[in-house]
């Protein structure tokens, strides 16, 4: 697109001038989608417009048969899941605590942490790949394990960040009353607020997802051995080395593409209104 | 790692009122002991302080250290001598060329992806801030490509910009030879407009955020001094979205510093000869596949530098803007 902002303000007056616009930018955000998913059911994938286009007669399943029998999809779903599962349950068990401490606790260095916090979601995770390489897998052997896998994810900065700002705003005479009750802090936590924080959680549950489901360069740092590589590693191995063993390999690709791409979309869909709009709240406006 | 940079500077106007909230009840419950039983506040952080020590604070030491010694890969438990070199390590990466083509290709990556993201964005957070139909169904298009992962959102790409791809056979025979992911001049620009493409709902939401406290009267006042649409466009509109407009920037700085999936995979390990390798590309060559990890720790300690200036800067930019 090469117009510049002054035509597109001229072109954004009207109301259908917006939607053309916006029809536009939807077509570029899903058409790679729609490619990925005909391309997948084509018994011959090619890079023409049937690859758009579905037509009825050239249709198969064949792909996805290709590539479950070339890089086991069910084993690396399953590895998939496990690492993501661990990482989320790790979130919200020790995310929720830190979270909450942050919030309404009093203790020695809690600004110093909640520096951290922040300063650690402005390094980029692959900078430190290269010491955490040698210390999971030289040093701790944790090389081909789902420990290995998780350790540098296991609690979610960004979640402990939600849960931070999610307590502050659950009014303070509240767990005053429950203290007064002579309920630990503990109690006061597990009765009073988690049953609160609902959303917060159903939010931080679906960043922490998208995370450890879709990252590859760590676990295919770690693994080697093909049964325990989560999906997008095989996937991005079946990219590389093994496009020579099926027939079709592109459409076998776009099968095992539909099929990584298919969890995190449908999760993200489902509960997609209150995503973007805690992500907005809790973000910009401050 | 996605959402950091607005959310700590979001963050910014809460801390005083809600600090001193927390802090009351707690100092009235608890009188002070001479010695004072660890607080469950220590406690309950504590497995998340331990997180971020094992994680962050020892591998960036670690990581340094290396970067000053010569350092081999051996067999999990021998022993071996790790000589202190001082600053040759960082030579070697200065005067390595591909370390300095990679840096040069992640400033053609920044020099398109950069506007590319931020005009994209701020056009259609402009379109869409307005009461619309289907604006819900739109929003959510545009998020999908960024909850996707990148290894399912490679494999169309290459699939799409292959020699016999849906673009080159769309183009005929203005398609360029050698095809994208194979031309040493366009394959860092397609990589540039990949991420730009896969961020960009994202930033849409950002600015659309932004939009949102941009006050009506500017746009009343700019009327009344005979502003026309693109006049109160560019005096109102980019000045009021600007600190979102710097975060944008410096989060696609940090995403460029990172890149790694896109570089090995879709154009098949930064090639043609490097002409799409990145910094973290270069670092897994030369560390891991190489069995270099000092040349690429000290690579490491360049990339983390250069990551916190621009952070910090950042930082000092939007506070003095917002």
């Amino acid at each position: 697109m090469s117009r510049t902002p002054g035509a597109m303000t001229r072109l954004l007056g009207g109301r259908s001038a917006r939607l053309l616009v916006l029809t536009l930018g939807a077509v570029a955000f899903l058409f790679p989608f729609l490619h990925m998913l005909v391309g997948s059911l084509q018994k011959t994938t090619t890079g023409d417009l049937n690859g758009a286009i579905p037509t009825p007669g050239t249709l198969t399943t064949d792909s996805y048969a290709n590539i479950n029998d070339t890089i086991s999809l069910g084993r690396s779903l399953l590895n998939s899941g496990v690492v993501t599962i661990g990482v989320l349950l790790s979130t919200l068990v020790f995310g929720v605590l830190a979270g909450y401490a942050l919030a309404r606790l009093q203790f020695r260095g809690r600004g110093t942490l909640f520096a951290a916090l922040l300063l650690v979601q402005t390094i980029p995770f692959q900078l430190l790949m290269l010491p955490l390489y040698v210390l999971v897998v030289r040093d701790y052997g944790l090389g081909d394990s789902y420990l290995g896998m998780m350790l540098p994810f296991a609690v979610n900065s960004t979640a402990v960040f939600l849960f931070r700002q999610f307590f502050l705003q659950i009014p303070g005479e509240i767990f005053e009353a429950a203290r007064i009750d002579g309920a630990g802090e503990l109690a006061v936590l597990w009765r009073v607020a988690v049953p609160m924080a609902s959303p917060a959680l159903l939010t931080g549950c679906l960043l922490t997802f998208i995370g450890p489901w879709n990252e590859f360069l760590w676990p295919f740092l770690v693994t080697k051995d093909a049964d325990m590589q989560p999906l997008a590693v095989s996937l991005a191995g079946f990219m590389s080395n093994l496009q020579g063993t099926v027939d079709n390999p592109t459409g076998a690709l776009m099968a095992g593409a539909c099929v990584l791409a298919v969890p995190a979309v449908a999760l993200f869909l489902l509960f997609q209104h209150r995503f973007t709009h805690t992500n907005i709240d809790s973000g910009v406006k401050g | 790692m996605s959402i950091p940079a607005i959310r700590a500077t979001g963050d910014a106007p809460t801390p005083a009122p809600t600090g001193q909230r927390a802090d009351t009840p707690t100092q009235r419950t608890r009188p002070r002991r001479k010695f004072p039983l660890p607080r469950p506040g220590a406690l309950f952080v504590s497995p998340y302080a331990l997180f971020l020590l094992v994680v962050f604070a020892v591998p960036l030491g670690y990581t340094l250290w290396i970067s000053f010694h010569r350092f081999y890969f051996t067999a999990p438990g021998a022993e071996f001598d790790a000589p202190w070199v001082g600053l040759r390590n960082y030579q070697d990466v200065f005067s390595d060329p591909v370390v300095l083509r990679s840096f040069l290709n992640i400033a053609v990556f920044l020099a398109i992806n950069v506007p590319l993201t931020v005009v994209l964005s701020l056009v259609l957070a402009s379109a869409l801030n307005a009461k619309l139909p289907m604006r819900s169904f739109f929003r959510a298009a545009y998020y999908v490509p960024y909850v996707t992962a990148s290894v399912a959102l490679v494999a169309v790409w290459q699939f799409l910009f292959g020699a016999e791809g849906l673009v080159n056979n769309l183009l005929g025979d203005l398609a360029p030879d050698p095809s994208w992911l194979v031309n040493p001049v366009l394959a860092m620009p397609v990589i540039a407009v990949f991420v730009a493409w896969k961020q960009l709902g994202f930033f849409v939401m950002v600015y659309l955020a932004a939009l949102q406290s941009v006050s009506k009267e500017l746009y009343e006042s700019a009327a009344l001094d005979g502003a026309g649409r693109v006049r109160s466009f560019l005096s109102v509109t980019v000045p009021g979205v600007r600190p979102a407009t710097t975060l944008v920037a410096v989060y696609a700085i940090i995403t460029g510093a990172n890149l790694f999936s896109e570089p090995y995979l879709l154009t098949g390990g930064g090639g043609p000869d490097h002409a799409s390798a990145s910094p973290v590309l270069v670092m897994y060559q030369r560390g891991i596949e190489q069995g270099h990890p000092d040349f690429a720790a000290a690579l490491g300690v360049v990339l983390v530098l250069f990551v916190v200036v621009l952070s910090l800067l950042a930082r000092k930019l939007t506070e003095k803007e917002g």
